[in-house]
């Protein structure tokens, strides 16, 4: 079947959000990684920012980047008319 | 329930029966750990404790798994398509997470300190890409393997035989270790020997897949899955109350680490730390050198102890010291003996160093070390979590779940299973660490706390304790600690019962089973669905197929149980490969496949192609046990590109694999207008008028 322009629209929006969602998994991840011996300069909760990075803080970000996809796309597929009958 | 179609039961009727059931069983197992605590107070011996954690547990998964026998090809490959997001995140937890994350993780934690974390943020990333660009459009396509996909977006059996032997490649040895660790905990908590234990192991793995493939599969992981992070959980949030009067390790060892940073500088400035460091580095040096000339050194060697133990009983040296002197006098009786002592020192120089400092990112001598040291953490990071997200036996369980919406909601719920876990790791870690360092280092060799004094009886490679400098007190440096000790020993670290002891066994028992039966099945299904019924015999009937599926799961676990007793050398480095060889070969192929309408089928057969093929030559080529293998004469220095560690080699892979997809698909026609129509199909949720691919 052709594309409508609403299905197009719909998965730009995916795109966009995925590539917005990808660049936060890229900060957290690699810049913050690169900079780990200066950010361990910083304490937070007791620990070295660096190292609760690599231990928790990256992870948290992590699962909240996963449920928010979940929640927009779910959203969306609705809004666009593309969701699975229940 | 056996063989019956389900479907008269809602998916929210069936939702509803599954809480219900893993509610009673989970109150069920807590009763039962109640009931052996309270065995263990009257009077029941530790090794009957084993043996009932061991036997209650592969039982109970047995049953699980007679339950969930089919006869139904969607139910023995993808569960039936019911499997609610919240339980599918829980088996993928149990079939991610292998004997190495919950024995190994915390122990390598505490020896790599920060570097470790490599291992931390790949494993749990990479779920970041399986559910922006992988799970729900895998879930849509709706077949029965990762190959599958392969093969219908690229058309033609090339691509998915390729598929299949990457598949395979990954998987075979990773499943390999798996039955290994199994045959090791069964061992350790029998007494049984390690070639036998692999064998009753085995069993107990296939208790859990054969009857019922996929569908038996994911209702015992999640089982596992309960009792793995129910042994996890208890010993270290115990030991968190003992260390730190709180109950949360994870938010309270942030100060234990503050503690610890300021020990290991005093343990870095101690003279008597100091002075062992120098013994060892001389003797590790003396030995090197006794080495290179045996036969001169071991008269003018014997001649020197000789005189050291005259010396020592004319001052009445304390019995200790006399006695060392005496074992070093006798290991020169012969040359043989010496050899094997100037071995085992020369392996020393390892331990000369001061201690590690856990915090410090990127440790290094020189600026170009810490450099090198970034660059390969940075690098591992990456190859795990691209390798995380194209291991088709996780890519797999979101086949499993009721739709599209479920398979992205899925995601989160894996990771936030295999996050309670993996959070819990480093705080662990620390926790231990901090007890060494208060109330193990500086005591004095006659008041050792009881778990080390049990410990250092049970296996060298675990724990030794060697008092250089005879000063009758343990320094750091006279203690070594085995990876896997961490999390075997937490239990009597913090004072508890052996009941939680056989806990701890019966969870890295669940977490071998699990990650070895999702890895069984992939090997078996590849062989079963993509080589048997879709290029062999495609008219093969429902019964056939499934007998072929059940023998061929049968034939895979005995070649990898056989593989596992022989205890290859090399496995382990062959498990986190497979992580750049899933990384550089799939990845590529499955991500463009979904977002780049224009790849072709030759761009993805040579791209797969090339990227292993990199991958694998990059290995070959620095790896010290596949150089032995394949005769590689040039030196590691000349083929290292970048210092990266041949783990890392998806690195490269991984781009190569990229880019000829894209520049091979741009010189070849694009893809049918039928292939168009499958990625429009698997783009969207529900399209109208659009194509149906599911597979039942």
């Amino acid at each position: 079947m052709e594309l409508t322009e609403k299905h197009q629209e719909y998965w730009r929006k995916n795109l966009r959000i995925s590539a917005i969602l990808l660049a936060i998994w890229f900060v957290v991840t690699y810049v913050a990684g690169f900079f780990a011996p200066q950010l361990n300069q910083i304490t937070f909760l007791g620990f070295p920012l660096g190292f609760y990075m690599g231990a928790q803080g990256s992870l948290i970000v992590y699962l909240a980047i996963i449920v928010y996809y979940a929640v927009y796309m779910n959203r969306l597929d609705k809004e666009y008319d593309v969701a699975e009958e229940e | 329930m056996a063989t019956q179609p389900q479907a008269q039961f809602s998916q929210a009727q069936f939702n509803q029966a599954l809480k219900k059931y893993y509610s009673v069983y989970t109150g069920g197992f807590i009763a039962f750990i109640i009931v052996l605590a309270i065995a263990e107070q009257l009077g029941m011996p530790n090794r009957w404790i084993g043996y009932v954690f061991l036997f209650a547990t592969i039982a109970l998964y047995a049953v699980i798994g007679i339950m969930s026998r089919t006869a139904d090809v969607a139910e023995y490959y993808v569960a039936g398509r019911r499997v609610p997001a919240i339980f599918n995140g829980m088996a993928t937890g149990a079939d991610w997470m292998s004997a190495a994350s919950f024995i190994g993780m915390a122990g390598g934690l505490y020896l790599a300190g920060y570097d470790g974390l490599a291992f931390i943020m790949g494993w749990t990333g990479g779920y970041v890409l399986v559910a922006l660009f992988l799970a729900p459009y895998l879930r849509k396509f709706g077949q029965f393997t990762i190959p599958d996909f392969l093969g219908e977006r690229y058309g033609g059996s090339t691509a998915r035989l390729i598929g299949v032997f990457c598949a395979i490649l990954c998987s075979f040895t990773y499943v390999v270790a798996q039955i290994y660790g199994v045959g090791i905990i069964t061992a350790r908590f029998t007494g049984i020997p390690l070639e036998i234990g692999v064998f009753v192991g085995l069993a107990g793995i296939l208790v859990c897949s054969f009857l019922g493939g996929m569908r038996a599969v994911t209702w015992t992981q999640v089982a596992q899955y309960i009792i793995l992070i129910i042994a996890y959980m208890i010993p270290v949030v115990w030991l968190s109350v003992k260390l730190m009067g709180f109950p949360i390790p994870q938010l309270a060892y942030g100060y234990a680490l503050q503690d610890v940073t300021q020990r290991e500088q005093e343990l870095i400035d101690d003279p008597k730390e100091i002075e062992v460091r120098n013994i060892i580095k001389e003797r590790a040096a003396a030995a090197a050198a006794a080495l290179k000339n045996p036969e001169a050194s071991l008269e003018s060697q014997k001649a020197a102890y000789e005189k050291h133990l005259a010396a020592l009983h004319a001052i009445n040296a304390p019995p200790v010291q006399i006695a060392q002197a005496e074992a070093a006098v006798r290991a020169h009786d012969s040359l043989e003996t010496a050899k094997a002592q100037w071995e085992k020192d020369a392996k020393l120089a390892a331990r000369a160093n001061p201690p590690k400092r856990h915090a410090e990112a990127f440790s290094g001598a020189t600026p170009e070390a810490r450099d090198t040291a970034r660059r390969n953490f940075l690098a591992l990071v990456f190859c795990l979590m691209i390798g995380t997200a194209a291991l088709p036996h996780i890519l797999m369980r979101y086949y499993t779940t009721p739709s599209v919406r479920e398979a992205r909601k899925s995601v989160g719920w894996s990771l936030f299973f295999i996050f309670l876990l993996y959070f819990t790791a480093p705080a662990l870690a620390v926790l231990v660490k901090h007890d060494v360092y208060h109330s193990v280092v500086g005591t004095s060799f006659a008041s050792l706390p009881a778990w080390i004094e049990g410990w250092r009886n049970v296996d060298p490679t675990l724990l030794s304790l060697t008092d250089f400098n005879a000063d009758g007190v343990l320094q750091l440096a006279e203690l070594v600690l085995g990876g896997d000790i961490i999390v075997l020993a937490t239990p009597e670290i913090a004072g508890l019962p052996y009941v939680i002891s056989g806990l701890v066994a019966a969870g890295g028992l669940a977490a071998a089973l699990s990650t070895a039966d999702g890895l069984l099945l992939t090997v078996a299904n590849a062989l079963s669905h993509d080589v048997y019924y879709k290029l062999i015999d495609p008219r093969a009937s429902t019964k056939r197929r499934l007998w072929v599926a059940k023998t061929l799961l049968l034939v895979v676990a005995l070649l990898g149980a056989t593989v596992a007793a022989q205890k290859p050398a090399g496995i382990l480095f062959l498990v986190s490969a497979a992580f750049s060889f899933a990384a550089s070969s799939f990845f590529p192929a499955l991500v463009l496949g979904i977002f780049w309408k224009r790849a072709t089928s030759l761009g993805a057969i040579l791209g797969m192609v090339a990227g292993l093929g990199v991958t694998f030559y990059y290995m070959a080529t620095t790896q010290p046990w596949l150089r032995e293998m394949f005769g590689v004469t040039s030196s590691i220095a000349e083929n290292t590109w970048f210092g990266i560690n041949p783990i890392s080699a998806g690195v490269f892979g991984i781009p190569v694999g990229f880019i000829v997809i894209i520049v091979v698909s741009l010189l070849t026609p694009a893809p049918s207008a039928k292939v168009q129509q499958l990625i429009e199909h698997v783009r969207y949720p529900r399209l109208r008028g659009g194509i149906d691919t599911t597979m039942t």
